[in-house]
């Protein structure tokens, strides 16, 4: 068993593997994602989810809503009345607000972000899982084997943030695998590969950090002051993620957790509350035999 | 890997689509301060109300079912082995047979609410301190059979030294079926159950030890419930005291016990909890149909708060708010990097 918080530098090393390849993951940079839907699309396609429910949420025109056991790569949308940076939203003709004249400010943004699995150096998920069914592979990776998962749900409510659950006409517990079987193959995963922006990047972990500070001091050089990563601090709570992300606003807009953590971190600390809890039962229930004695209940 | 043939650095003159500036192409720039906006916001954003963690697919009749029975099995073995240490036959009885029944109930539960329910014996596939289920398991595997065995043995009256060695050893793991499954629902992302996680075991301990006391009261004659009507009146205060501290403790999540039906469930289990302490307290040594009454109020006021306590982290999970209140630090709860 490895070590369940911290920084940890080679994950599927700690994991077991020998001789494995450097860590693989995701970075998706949403400032240059178009909402177009290809790495759902994709992602569908290659591993055969089924369909997510063909719903109409009237709340935005993302009506997949959220990450689940048939969605393992979900495109958020958000609009928003304030600038993008230094952009011009180009709603003003000849001098004219168009907007404005609707009565509305010209100020506008749409926010776009492809969500994914984010392959966390320390999982709740596979810390939880009583069977051994989540494993992590030898790229770092978190995939189920869902010839062992019994359904039992731990995963779902473990996981802090709200990707993993249950399918329910099958009973086990579905996610995104960042394409094990392409990247055992040394292809891209199927969404990276079809997203046309290059907004999903895929490669070793390592290389995308760097990648994106770079491209976050770009983007706070061009005016962009929002620009921000996300899981990508491999001392944040998770140990950092392997699949992380460059925001243009805080994460709870987009609908992803401010300050993830692995509550495996605090289980020490759980096991010692319940086991005096026990103790104390025990001792209770003792006092209750010692004052029993002398209210009545004859010997 | 991406099959365009770009360096890092953009080829010259020309940088890749990944690297456009926002607004670069839309002509006309704003003078453009470099300064966050200053739009007002709402105390907390959100994705459209939408949850951020994702709410537990158990049953409650199963998983807060278990929780409850689990608790009422692990302190009725205690109480049979200390029963049977006294010499109190009647109360032996009632603690082992009520035992072996709650933990026959819990496993057909647990069996049940699996997804895939014929793969049930997976759950001892492995053995893993980092997953309270997989411990839980293990903890199971240990009492069940030591408690269907005192059980047996005693209405039998076949091999009494297995049966006392039975009665030994379910008395010994029983406490751990009692509290691991605080330790269980608290090793999750839900802020109502993760928040209080110092809190929940000792309520779920103070819980199970009235509850066996109920169970005391209600099968066993008047003249040997003394330590049963101790036991109830211990494990209510107990489960309030606890109570409340787990509230202060949650903060702002612990809004979730105040409206709906948790706040309907712990009230009902606070009035059925309390109502039936004191009456076991003041006449359950001289009536036995009014001690009945009591340890049957007792045991169903221990399952209104298990199912409060599963209700509540449900509506806490539910809510981003509370995701995200505990993690800002602001509005309770534990901050979530409190630990370095």
């Amino acid at each position: 068993m490895g070590r369940i918080t911290g920084e940890l530098h080679d994950v599927a090393g700690d994991a077991g593997h020998r001789d494995h390849p450097p860590r693989m993951g995701f970075f998706t940079d949403t400032s240059v994602c178009i909402g177009c839907k290809a790495c759902e699309v994709a992602c569908k396609e290659w591993n055969m989810v089924p369909e997510d429910g063909l719903t109409f949420t009237g709340m935005s025109y993302d009506n997949t809503q959220g990450l689940g056991a048939d969605t393992w790569r979900h495109v958020a949308f958000i609009e928003q009345r304030r600038p993008i940076g230094e952009q011009d939203p180009g709603l003003e003709y000849d001098g004219v607000d168009v907007l404005g004249l609707a009565g509305e400010r010209a100020d506008l943004r749409w926010l776009m972000a492809s969500d994914v699995c984010k392959h966390c150096t320390h999982a709740a998920c596979l810390d939880v899982c009583p069977t051994g069914s989540l494993f992590r592979t030898e790229f770092g990776t978190v995939v189920v084997q869902e010839d062992i998962c019994n359904g039992c749900g731990y995963c779902v409510p473990a996981c802090p943030y709200g990707v993993i659950d249950q399918r329910e006409e099958d009973g086990r517990v579905w996610k995104c695998t960042l394409c094990y079987d392409r990247i055992s193959d040394g292809q891209e995963p199927a969404c990276a590969k079809a997203c046309p922006t290059d907004s999903i990047q895929y490669g070793p972990l390592d290389e995308l950090r760097e990648r994106a500070a770079e491209r976050v001091e770009q983007l706070h050089d061009a005016g962009v002051a929002d620009a921000r990563l996300y899981g990508h601090d491999p001392d944040d709570g998770v140990g950092g993620d392997g699949a992380f992300f460059l925001l243009l606003d805080e994460p709870e807009t987009y609908g992803l957790p401010p300050d993830p953590f692995v509550t495996t971190r605090d289980l020490p600390s759980m096991w010692r509350h319940g086991a005096v809890a026990a103790l104390t039962l025990v001792g209770g229930i003792a006092a209750a035999f010692a004052v029993g004695d002398r209210i009545g209940g004859r010997r | 890997m991406s099959e365009a043939q770009v360096t890092r650095a953009g080829e010259r003159n020309q940088r890749p689509g990944r690297e456009a500036s926002p607004g670069e192409q839309g002509g006309r720039r704003r003078g453009g301060t470099r300064e966050r906006s200053m739009v007002p916001r709402a105390e907390f954003g959100s994705y459209y109300g939408r949850p951020i963690i994702k709410e537990p697919t158990w049953s409650a009749r199963d998983i807060a079912g278990y929780l409850f029975l689990g608790g009422l099995a692990g302190a009725s073995s205690v109480m049979a082995a200390g029963a049977q240490l006294t010499g109190r036959p009647a109360l032996a009885r009632a603690g082992k047979v009520g035992g072996l029944t709650a933990i026959g109930l819990s496993t057909g539960l647990l069996i049940h609410d699996l997804g895939r329910p014929e793969r049930f014996y997976n759950m001892l596939r492995v053995f893993k301190p980092t997953s309270p289920m997989s411990m839980g398991s293990w903890i199971l595997a240990m009492y069940g059979p030591a408690a269907g065995l005192a059980a047996v043995t005693d209405v039998t009256g076949w091999f009494p030294r297995t049966g006392r060695a039975a009665t030994g050893w379910a008395a010994l793991t029983g406490p751990a079926v009692a509290s691991y499954t605080a330790v269980l629902i608290s090793d999750t992302a839900v802020p109502a159950w993760h928040g209080a996680y110092r809190e929940l075991p000792f309520l779920f301990a103070g819980s199970a030890t009235a509850a066996a006391g109920g169970l005391g009261l209600l099968a066993a004659p008047t003249g040997q419930t003394g330590p049963a009507r101790a036991a109830a009146v211990l494990g209510a205060a107990t489960e309030l005291t606890v109570n409340a501290k787990m509230r202060r403790a949650l903060g702002r999540t612990a809004e979730v016990y105040r409206s709906g039906r948790p706040a309907r469930l712990s009230r009902v289990a606070q009035v059925l909890t309390v109502g039936g302490a004191v009456t076991a307290a003041l006449a359950g040594r001289r009536h036995r149909a009014v001690a009945a009454a009591s340890g049957l109020a007792l045991l169903a006021g221990s399952a209104c708060t298990r199912f409060a306590v599963f209700e509540a982290g449900r509506a806490s999970a539910a809510d981003p708010v509370y995701t995200v209140a505990a993690q800002r630090g602001a509005g309770g709860g534990r901050p979530g990097s409190d630990v370095p």
